[in-house]
């Protein structure tokens, strides 16, 4: 069951137009793979921010790893409806900005990146952890989920 | 100010001269007060014995090594990269070498450059 939608051109033409910019310029990114992706990209402009992330699975659960620098664990919020794990948060700004001169090529804001899990996990036993800037999220997968042998029966 | 700016081609062809191990450049906030140069950059999963600050020809070089995470069964889908991070700074000579500090904490390093006592602002009393 598929929880988060995508809403297709809900908002006035002109936002959607820019939306419709900006995914094309995450392309373009993508393209130009680092380095030189983070130099050519402007800061700030356009688009929220979009962590990468990784998924490994073995026998008894997956693990969902996100690259988070910068965050305190208090702004990190983690919510898994049925099969899809969804992370989200808000990356904020130092206080103090420079009176001389700031040149800033990070992103602050809010992010979310949702994945959708290809089995059953238990809710209850899942666990997070955050260090170096590194987000990992263990679900164990549920009882049904795990690959079981079927004996032969003599009958 | 310009100066601590690095050069992009410069680092281009760091990355490329590194062909065991991957460089990438990190993002980097530069935050300049008159009494120092506080650069802030992101280094996701290095941890403080991964990083080398360091200060080579004028140059100041931040490095950082990230630590293979112990995590069980196969990628399944990927999109981290296993990748270092290398940046090179020309240094303003109004920066005191000697008094540079260095932190890493959430995989951000934080360098923190003060500048020498001649070029800090300050009042002179009227005789």
């Amino acid at each position: 069951m598929e929880t988060n939608r995508y809403q297709p051109y809900l908002q006035s033409d002109f936002s959607a137009a820019f939306n419709r910019l900006a995914s094309l310029r995450e392309e373009m990114d993508r393209l130009f793979e680092s380095p030189v992706g983070p130099i050519l990209r402007p800061p700030g402009s356009l688009r929220s921010w979009s962590p990468p992330l990784d998924v490994y699975e073995d026998k008894d659960s997956f693990t969902v790893l996100l690259d988070l620098p910068g965050l305190k664990r208090q702004d990190i919020e983690i919510t898994l409806r049925e099969q899809n794990l969804v992370i989200s948060g808000e990356r904020r700004a130092e206080e103090n900005k420079g009176e001389e001169g700031f040149r800033a090529e990070r992103f602050y804001g809010g992010f979310q990146r949702t994945v959708k899990l290809p089995a059953q996990v238990e809710p209850n036993k899942v666990r997070a952890s955050y260090q170096d800037g590194i987000l990992k999220v263990v679900l164990p997968k549920a009882e049904a989920a795990k690959p079981k042998q079927i004996a032969v029966s003599a009958d | 100010m310009n100066n601590l700016v690095a050069n992009p081609d410069q680092q281009q062809e760091v990355t490329a001269q590194q062909s065991q191990e991957l460089y990438i450049t990190p993002l980097v906030d530069v935050q300049s007060t008159p009494e120092c140069v506080v650069l802030r950059a992101e280094m996701a999963g290095v941890s403080k014995t991964g990083v080398d600050v360091s200060i080579e020809d004028g140059n100041l070089v931040l490095l950082g090594r990230r630590e293979p995470l112990n995590v069980s069964g196969d990628p399944i889908y990927v999109e981290r990269r296993p990748v270092h991070y290398r940046r090179v700074y020309e240094l303003d000579p109004s920066i005191d070498t000697d008094k540079i500090t260095a932190r890493a904490e959430d995989g951000i390093l934080t360098v923190t450059l003060p500048k020498t006592e001649k070029v800090k602002p300050r009042k002179i009393a009227l005789e």
